[in-house]
């Protein structure tokens, strides 16, 4: 569970890739440029590294003094323990139920109750988190290294290429962004890899417009203009030269689309085409419990509800959190 | 002025055009053989052409798509697989009871959220401000049915105070049909709250901070005369796009709830044509749904020139 466990360091890494004597940290955030200017001002070639990892570090204790930041990443660090080890934790088996302990109120032995089919909904929902977690990372992953490509060298070529991708994206993003996936997912027919290529393309195509709009504004600038007199290659430029000095927005576009990746898949879910069952699902086993809330079996449907809700605030307190810190 | 209104508009209907193909595409060139998809594995391969031949779909696709156009011009938007009938006399009703709700929805949220904006700007970094914001992102990042069922749990079976489904019986009075909307515009509500309460907290911080309205306090007036007088005038400027943008929105999240509250709209309409790969009645929903989003686009940017004096003089020059 490689994906899974990457997830809270995320911060840490990207954020350490600026690297301040190429970048103009003023124009994005004045608090790096604080940090950067006693270094810089030195001007000594070896004080490049210590200022890089004094930034590093900055972010970090800033980010770990919010506790907006503490709170999302202990509710997320929660899913992803749930996530890789949710058969050990579930005391119950998810799938396979017991017919004579259906529709059980919450108790003792089943602490979330059971389900229609007699399945435990507390296993349910601990196991539930792994698909989510797992589609969703890798959908936004694909998308963002996608995004950054087309984006790198359609802000950097320009031209008509530019043009014709700009009018077709506006038209695509003239719906929201659920509604295109979830035609594009009905289309070819709703599976894992269905889900994870169709969000991330559509979301390479939004990120790919922010990556974009930043190198637009990096490529006018000196240090550019300079690895074209050294006569560097133009794919030298865009992923040695720009790529460092966009990766703030990349990061904090990547955080916002790990919470909307979410929300898309649990509401494809709950409209039955996400994942299939009988793989729990949190936004599946809410489709299928929801006709029985009018019985009063809320709890079959509230607990998997709490737990999308917990996840996607979770994400988003993060990612508001890192973007505080970075642009601030 | 005129000539900008022009080129939003051309520019708006180049987007219909695209959105279209895109729509097309996804509906009639992915799902590959109509006739297969409807018949199941187990038919028979000349009963699958035999299908795909009266459907119309081994036709060029030029043709076909010219077919579809053309009819959704003159009014007709095909006819549905699942019920052999014009998709029409099922989508312009269901159409009509989607913005029944999504027009109570609208109702509700936009005094909130403009009042959240305002006080958590004048509450700037207190307690007050920030609750609002965090609760507003939060809020704003849970989908609907996730919040619909809380809500339903909460208001539906614990306190019995509002009905659980949004249908009202047949025939019920003007106030019971609301009555029984409400419940279900609240999810919609709790989504937008976040957008436009931001929107509403960023431009009267703007103006909070501008010179005239530090003028206006230095020359004693009263601070809420200067509230009233010189903030909320131009602050709500960029909030009254967002809300205009956020209606197409609105029409999109029905999707889900609709689905939620079985409530007969274009969401449960489209999402039922998508479970029957009724692919023409799919098409004909996610159109409409982007129609209606690309229009709350139009008249947002229209509005905001309309009602931007420095923009409308500009253009005019």
């Amino acid at each position: 569970m490689m994906a899974g466990d990457e997830l809270p360091d995320v911060p840490a890494v990207t954020a350490g890739t600026k690297t301040p004597l190429e970048d103009d940290p003023a124009l994005r955030d004045p608090a790096a440029a604080l940090v950067v200017a006693p270094a810089t001002a030195g001007g000594a070639a070896g004080a490049v590294d210590v200022s890089a990892r004094e930034i590093r570090w900055e972010y970090l204790r800033l980010l770990l003094r919010s506790p907006a930041f503490l709170i999302g990443a202990v509710i997320l660090l929660w899913w992803v323990v749930c996530a890789v080890f949710g058969r050990a934790i579930a005391p119950y088996n998810p799938v396979a139920g017991s017919l004579l302990q259906f529709n059980q109120p919450p108790s003792s032995a089943h602490w979330f109750g059971t389900d229609s089919l007699g399945r435990d909904v507390f296993s349910r929902v601990i196991v539930g988190a792994r698909d989510i977690l797992v589609i969703s990372l890798v959908a936004t992953v694909l998308g963002t290294v996608a995004g950054t490509s087309i984006g790198l060298v359609q802000g950097y070529f320009r031209g008509v290429v530019d043009n014709v991708v700009g009018r077709i994206v506006d038209a695509l993003l003239s719906l929201p962004v659920v509604i295109v996936v979830f035609l594009f997912v009905v289309a070819v027919g709703a599976s894992t890899i269905t889900l994870i290529l169709v969000i991330g393309l559509v979301f390479a195509v939004i990120i790919a417009r922010t990556v974009r709009t930043a190198v637009l504004q990096e490529r006018e600038l000196d240090y550019v203009a300079a690895a074209r007199l050294r006569n560097e290659s133009n794919v030298h430029i865009m992923f040695a030269e720009i790529l460092p000095n966009v990766s703030g927005p990349i990061l904090v576009e990547f955080t916002v689309r790990l919470g909307y990746a979410i929300f898309t898949i649990a509401v494809l879910s709950f409209l039955g085409f996400g994942v299939q069952p009988p793989t729990p699902d949190w936004g599946a086993d809410i489709a299928n419990s929801s006709q029985y809330l009018a019985a009063g079996y809320w709890w079959q449907t509230l607990f998997p509800a709490l737990a999308i809700a917990s996840l996607v605030v979770a994400i988003n307190l993060i990612g508001d959190s890192i973007e505080a810190v970075l642009i601030q | 002025m005129a000539l900008y209104l022009l080129k939003r508009l051309g520019l708006a209907l180049l987007t219909l055009v695209l959105l279209s193909l895109i729509i097309f595409f996804a509906c009639q060139v992915l799902p590959g053989n109509p006739g297969r998809a409807i018949l199941g594995p187990f038919a028979s391969e000349s009963a699958v052409n035999a299908l795909n031949h009266t459907l119309g779909v081994d036709r060029p696709l030029l043709s076909q798509y010219w077919t579809w156009v053309s009819g959704i011009v003159h009014g007709d938007l095909g006819t549905s697989y699942q019920f052999r009938a014009p998709v029409s006399t099922f989508l312009w009703p269901a159409l009509g009871r989607s913005l029944k709700l999504a027009a109570v929805a609208f109702v509700i949220v936009v005094p909130i959220s403009i009042l959240g904006g305002v006080v958590a700007a004048l509450y700037r970094g207190r307690a007050v401000d920030r609750g609002i914001s965090v609760a507003g992102l939060s809020l704003s990042t849970i989908p609907e049915f996730v919040s619909g069922v809380v809500l339903i749990v909460v208001f539906g079976l614990a306190l019995k105070v509002l009905p659980v489904t949004a249908s009202a019986p047949a025939g019920s009075s003007f106030p019971t049909q609301l009555r029984y909307l409400i419940l279900p515009a609240i999810p919609l509500v709790l989504i937008l709250f976040g957008y436009i309460a931001r929107m509403a907290r960023a431009g009267t911080i703007e103006a909070l901070d501008s010179d005239y309205v530090r003028t206006a306090t230095l020359k004693g007036l009263p601070r809420s005369v200067v509230v009233r007088r010189h903030v909320l005038r131009n602050s709500l400027l960029p909030t009254i796009t967002v809300i205009a943008t956020q209606t197409g929105y609105l029409i999109g999240g029905l999707l889900v709830v609709e689905t939620l509250f079985n409530y007969p709209g274009l969401g449960r309409l489209t999402v039922t044509a998508a479970t029957d790969k009724d692919f023409p009645m799919l098409a004909a929903g996610v159109l409409v749904i982007g129609v209606v989003y690309l229009m709350a686009t139009l008249v947002a940017d229209v509005l905001y020139t309309v009602l931007n004096p420095r923009i409308r003089l500009q253009r005019a020059e």
